[in-house]
């Protein structure tokens, strides 16, 4: 509808969710060298994502619309996109790359597909499991000229679009014009599951490959390590040792 | 070096301790430490004017400070910032800030540093929820977000003179109410200390047993995920863990909570972590700086008594 400046008064919205291939969060992490190793570790989609997916599959079922799954990743992320087509995702694409992009690159390349899309809405989560940066959303938004809200933790869609985000000393409750960008914490949301007919569908289904060039990046990955080890701590037994703890930290560490 | 831009940090309207932290990381990175303040009223700008190593500070001046939308908090202080190496704190809302500035000036942002090399070109984050860390080096000028509690805060001695620039951006979403908090008890995220039951507490209800130290402390109550997953009475805004809230707080007291990778994920930066646990081998005493093996029926009455002669 807005793609061609008419309201024809339905309510037909063309939605975009962005997804990303993460290790599993109950994995252990291996560096080999002085770079991460995910060679042996099972990769899932980020948990957030999931939150994502959910609440643009509801804006959809709440007046009609289109849900299209977007990922940026190689071929193995092909699994992510059929774990969401099975949830009932309508389209998916993968920006074909497998290079270091930082946030600017990245972004750029998100916001070339979501523009030619002709979108209304793109959902993300919160943060990616692993950068854990939580840029692409607000980020992707200021490209776009979008407004957008992040960490929501709640979502209506009668009346028009609200949103749930925490703010200092509480939540604010926020209307939402589109086009905007929403980035999904998980809240109240519970996620729907897949089921056997969505699994064979999602089996079937086509993954549209887009070949994609990496920008030039200025942010260059120096190297990876473990976090420095903490030294051995003081361990007491016994209940009663809770008094010499607070005496230590108040003596020993200086922070009570 | 390019000149670096602080984006003071604010907190209930006056600007945060936070602050200082931020020059100390600035001057890392750069010379000329210009303090942007964003603000509706400018005399909080005036609290800035003490702290060391601040050239210039400017009160960005507009209503729109009075709440907060992405778009236009990033459009008003672009407006008004040199360019250079931004830095700002890494709160949810700075992150946010950060990333909507780096994308307005098409530059890069590294969010959540928590290590500045020596001659200010290698910036260390965490990934994997602090699994592991990755260090990067710029090629342009940047937002960089720095986390709390990190680096030594900059002294008090300084006197920057306060420049006054009104500013304004377009707001893009409309704020219809804002709810407070029942409790007046802060979030995980916003608070110096945290004390977190797990499993181990045997029934939501005990969680009033947290409640009681952490009135005593001035600290926030955190929980694990097992515990937000068991019970409904534990809402998801208190979990701490990869996939809740990432707190790194000057203590974390971790009761009945055995330390799962993912609880561990969200917290083990914390500075002090003590654990009260009944049993032995539970992983989080590997974390802890002290443990104490005892039931929290044993050790929470102790502590919380020990606490109020401490504390007086």
């Amino acid at each position: 509808m807005s793609s061609l400046g008419i309201d024809i008064g339905d309510t037909m919205v063309n939605i975009a969710v962005l997804v990303k291939q993460v290790p599993d969060t109950n994995s252990k992490i291996q560096i080999t060298g002085d770079r991460v190793d995910l060679s042996s570790v099972k990769m899932d989609i980020s948990p957030y994502d999931e939150f994502a997916v959910e609440n643009a599959l509801q804006h959809k079922e709440s007046g009609g619309g289109t849900v299209t799954a977007i990922t940026v990743g190689p071929a193995g992320a092909d699994k992510v996109l059929k774990g969401v087509k099975a949830l009932g995702v309508d389209n998916i694409i993968r920006l074909d790359c497998d290079d270091y992009m930082d946030s600017n690159g990245l972004q750029s390349i998100l916001a070339q597909e979501i523009s030619s899309g002709g979108y209304d809405i793109v959902y993300c989560g919160k943060s990616a499991a692993d950068t854990g940066s939580g840029s692409t959303g607000p980020g992707l938004a200021e490209r776009l000229g979008w407004g957008s809200v992040s960490n929501i933790t709640d979502i209506t869609f009668e009346g028009g679009l609200t949103v749930t985000s925490p703010s200092e000393g509480g939540n604010a409750i926020i209307s939402v014009t589109l086009p905007a960008v929403v980035s999904c914490d998980k809240g109240s949301t519970k996620v729907r599951k897949s089921n056997v007919k969505g699994i064979m569908m999602a089996k079937r289904a086509q993954v549209d490959v887009k070949p994609i060039t990496a920008p030039v990046s200025s942010v260059s990955i120096v190297s990876h390590m473990m976090p420095p080890a903490k030294p051995a701590g003081k361990k007491f037994e016994g209940g009663d040792s809770a008094q010499t703890v607070a005496q230590l930290l108040r003596d020993e560490a200086n922070i009570i | 070096m390019s000149e670096t831009i602080v984006i003071a940090e604010l907190s209930k309207g006056r600007i945060s301790a936070t602050t200082n932290e931020l020059v100390t990381a600035a001057k890392n990175l750069g010379p000329n430490c210009t303090l942007i303040v964003p603000c509706k009223d400018t005399d909080i700008a005036n609290d800035a004017s003490s702290i060391s190593g601040v050239s210039k500070i400017i009160a960005a001046k507009s209503g729109i400070f009075s709440n907060y939308d992405a778009a236009a908090w990033a459009e008003a202080i672009d407006n008004v910032s040199p360019s250079g190496i931004i830095v700002t704190s890494s709160s949810t809302q700075s992150k946010d800030l950060a990333a909507r500035l780096a994308a307005r000036r098409s530059i890069p942002v590294v969010q959540d540093v928590v290590e500045i090399s020596n001659d200010g070109t290698v910036l260390t984050s965490p990934i994997y929820s602090g699994k592991a860390l990755q260090s990067v080096k710029l090629s342009s000028d940047a937002v960089v977000s720095i986390r709390a509690n990190v680096f030594t805060p900059a002294d008090n001695s300084g006197s920057a003179e306060v420049q006054v620039i009104d500013t304004s951006g377009n707001i893009k979403t409309a704020l219809k109410e804002m709810v407070q908090r029942a409790s007046q008890r802060l979030d995980v995220s916003e608070a110096n200390i945290v004390i977190s039951g797990g499993r181990g507490m045997g029934t939501p209800a005990n969680f009033s047993h947290l409640e009681e130290i952490a009135d005593k402390l001035g600290a926030a109550v955190g929980a694990s995920r097992a515990a937000v997953d068991t019970w409904d009475e534990i809402p998801h805004s208190m979990q701490v863990g990869q996939t809740g809230k990432t707190v790194n707080p000057n203590l974390y007291i971790a009761v009945g909570i055995s330390g799962a990778i993912q609880h561990l994920a969200g917290m083990r930066s914390s500075k002090y972590i003590v654990a009260i646990n009944k049993d032995a081998d539970a992983p989080i005493f590997q974390h802890a700086d002290y443990g104490i093996v005892a039931t929290w029926e044993e050790a929470l009455p102790v502590l919380s008594s020990s606490l109020s002669s401490l504390l007086g």
